[in-house]
């Protein structure tokens, strides 16, 4: 791997870290309004696939959705205005965390009704396979998603037509309280599905930002030059609960020790001070990321609170709600 | 008497009703080990073990099915819909089949599955974590639809629904969950007041404010508001969405004279139209003012930073009632 490719592989990562980190302050602060959930421990899943895709192509993600959108490379001070409810706000104030949504970076939505985004995405793959754009479009969701029934049907459906769309499933192992082992037939939840509607997969260590890279830049190709949709099954886990201030007491406390000596984040540095990468760069990529948080936060902090008559705006395409109200 | 939050009242009704018949079930996400995310399921796997309360994977079409699939078969399976929201992945099953297959047997197949849902906002959650779909339910024949306000009748309302026959819709104020009251643990449940009745809170004579759930609550305050300026009001909580007690509603509107009925779900198609519709036609002669509803606005349930704007609070309640009384 070329070392400009794995210096910015290190930077989102550390990006996103600092990003979740000053998230989970801030909720802490009860500024964050609302409910977060956190992808620190995910990382390199983000950071891997993104980097894989076309500046044009199309990311859905899941509530737990702010890795992607600053791996896609969404504003910060967006992002943590929106967290904050603030006027300049991604959302301007009215989404908050789970419901990011980036027109510009091609990223279609933060979905948090499980399983709602697969199908959907298959509506973009198509358009894309109409147009003939070779755009390709990559569908993020986790582990507890693969037993609902709408996996089911958009992996059907994107094998019968042959889509350009990528299903990443991240399988941390839970899905809110509840291990998924211990309630899904098979071991591997995405990838020993897949071969039931015909798909390639594969299952993938994703705290490897390299191994996912590899395997994505694949899966990514495959399906821009016509090869259809494949299922990607990551291995990983997050740091934190679920959710808001969940201390994710269910998880046995070895695991979560064994986890967190898998950080994806210190794990690539390892390997890339052994490649000869000079600690001096990496601290200054992080020490850039911080200043670009903090930045975010003060810019997010400053923002003014949106007026109350925006909740009306944008809810009819005629602007009227007064009627309705 | 005992003093217990909802929650835990609604904890104890499941708790009889897994004692008194071994064909109650009870299934969801995460209601097993972890006892619910707001622990209205807490201990009962462990007391009745992993066949009677059951982790189910994350599907809602699945998890109403395979309860229609038991009820086909006599069991009296009780569903857990963690949030409101998740409900509509499940909607379909609901209305296409738990609310038809009585009919569809003529009689033959009951269909005695309660459907828990957690409705309504208050707790700074978001869209999907804090909306009421009752109207949608309560549109739909075959179902009974039931909000419970209060820890005493959620003790007996869950065990009323449980016993029957017919599916229930059951509607649990999240943000009630807290609430505490005494509750009367050895109360006969053929005593209490029927699953179908609604129940007067506060007597009054100079209007009538109908509510149900979160918003029975506010309206006692705002009666409470409302009785320092010298005006009576008479709270009933509905308690049943469908049926709805007619008779309880227009022999309060006949003395009063007036009428304001408060949800948090929107306005426009709510609950709230089909009784003020009702009320101005079978006590049409008797009515002093139109009958005025609050309620949410018709736009998705907003972030939490804007729900105390979004819903019905003293203010709203008490703007209405000057209105009405203003005729
Ligand atoms: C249809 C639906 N049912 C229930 C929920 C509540 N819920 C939110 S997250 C979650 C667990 C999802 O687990 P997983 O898919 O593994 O994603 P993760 O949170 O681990 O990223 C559940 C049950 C939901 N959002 N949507
Ligand atoms: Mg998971």
């Amino acid at each position: 791997m070329d070392e400009a490719t794995a210096l910015g592989l290190y930077r989102t990562m550390t990006r996103i870290r600092k990003f979740e980190q000053r998230a989970y302050d801030l909720f802490l602060q009860n500024l964050v309004k609302g409910t977060t959930h956190l992808g620190a421990g995910q990382e390199a899943i983000a950071a891997g696939v993104a980097a894989a895709m076309r500046e044009d192509d199309y990311t859905f993600v899941t509530y737990r959705g702010h890795n992607h959108l600053i791996a896609r490379g969404t504003s910060l001070t967006a992002m943590m205005a929106e967290l904050l409810g603030r006027e300049n706000g991604l959302m301007r104030g009215k989404g908050g965390s789970m419901h990011l949504l980036d027109v510009s970076k091609g990223v279609l939505g933060s979905y948090a009704i499980i399983g709602a985004q697969l199908v959907i995405a298959n509506g973009t793959a198509w358009s894309s396979q109409y147009r003939g754009s070779g755009q390709v479009t990559v569908c993020f969701f986790g582990d507890g998603a693969t037993n609902i029934g709408a996996f089911h049907e958009a992996l059907n459906l994107a094998a019968v037509w042959s889509l350009p769309v990528v299903f990443v499933c991240e399988n941390n192992r839970y899905m809110e309280y509840t291990a998924i082992e211990s309630v899904t037939a098979v071991k591997n939840p995405a990838v020993d599905r897949a071969p039931a509607y015909g798909l390639p997969a594969s299952l993938v260590d994703g705290n490897d930002v390299e191994a996912v890279l590899a395997s994505a830049t694949e899966a990514v190709e495959r399906a821009r030059a016509g090869g259809g949709p494949s299922v990607l099954e990551y291995l990983t886990y997050r740091h934190g609960g679920h959710s808001r201030a969940d201390p994710g007491k269910y998880r046995p406390d070895d695991e979560v020790a064994e986890w967190l000596r898998r950080d994806p984040i210190p794990a690539y540095r390892r390997v890339l001070v052994s490649r000869g990468v000079a600690e001096a760069v990496l601290d200054e990529i992080e020490a850039q990321a911080k200043a670009a948080v903090d930045e975010a936060t003060q810019a997010a902090k400053d923002g003014p609170e949106p007026d109350l008559e925006l909740a009306f705006a944008d809810v009819w395409s005629d602007g009227g709600w007064t009627w309705r109200n | 008497m005992t003093t217990l939050t909802l929650s835990k009242a609604l904890n104890e009704g499941l708790r009889k009703a897994l004692e008194d018949n071994p064909k109650v079930i009870i299934m969801g996400e995460d209601v097993g080990k972890l006892g619910g995310v707001f622990r209205v399921t807490d201990g009962l796997q462990k007391d009745f073990g992993e066949d009677r309360v059951i982790d189910t994977p994350l599907a809602e079409s699945g998890i109403v099915g395979t309860a229609i699939g038991l009820a086909l078969r006599g069991y009296r399976p009780v569903c857990e819909i963690q949030f409101d929201g998740f409900v509509f992945p499940a909607f379909d099953q609901i209305v296409s089949q738990l609310a038809k297959l009585r009919l569809r047997s003529l009689g033959h197949i009951t269909m005695p599955v309660v459907i828990r849902i957690p409705f309504g906002g208050g707790i700074g959650a978001v869209e999907h974590h804090s909306e009421s779909p009752e109207a949608l339910f309560a549109h739909t024949g075959g179902l009974r639809v039931v909000a419970c306000s209060s820890p005493g009748d959620a003790y007996t309302m869950i065990q009323q629904s449980v016993r029957s026959p017919d599916p229930v819709i059951f509607f649990e104020p999240k943000r009630r969950y807290w609430d505490k009251a005494e509750v009367d643990l050895s109360a006969a449940l053929d005593e209490a007041t029927p699953l179908t009745a609604a129940r007067t809170v506060a007597q009054g004579t100079d209007l009538t404010v109908l509510a149900y759930g979160p918003m029975v609550r506010t309206c006692v305050e705002a009666a409470v508001a409302a009785g320092e300026e010298g005006r009576s009001l008479e709270v009933i909580d509905l308690r049943s969405l469908s049926p709805l007690d007619m008779d309880t509603v227009l022999a309060s509107v006949r003395r009063t004279g007036r009428c304001v009925i408060v949800h948090e779900a929107a306005v426009s198609g709510g609950l709230g139209a089909e009784i003020a519709a009702r009320i101005t036609q079978d006590c049409f002669y008797h009515l002093e003012a139109p009958v005025l509803r609050v309620g949410g606005f018709s736009t998705p349930y907003p972030p939490s930073r804007l729900e105390e704007h979004f819903l019905p609070d003293l203010d709203r309640v008490l703007d209405a009632v000057d209105r009405a009384l203003a005729y």
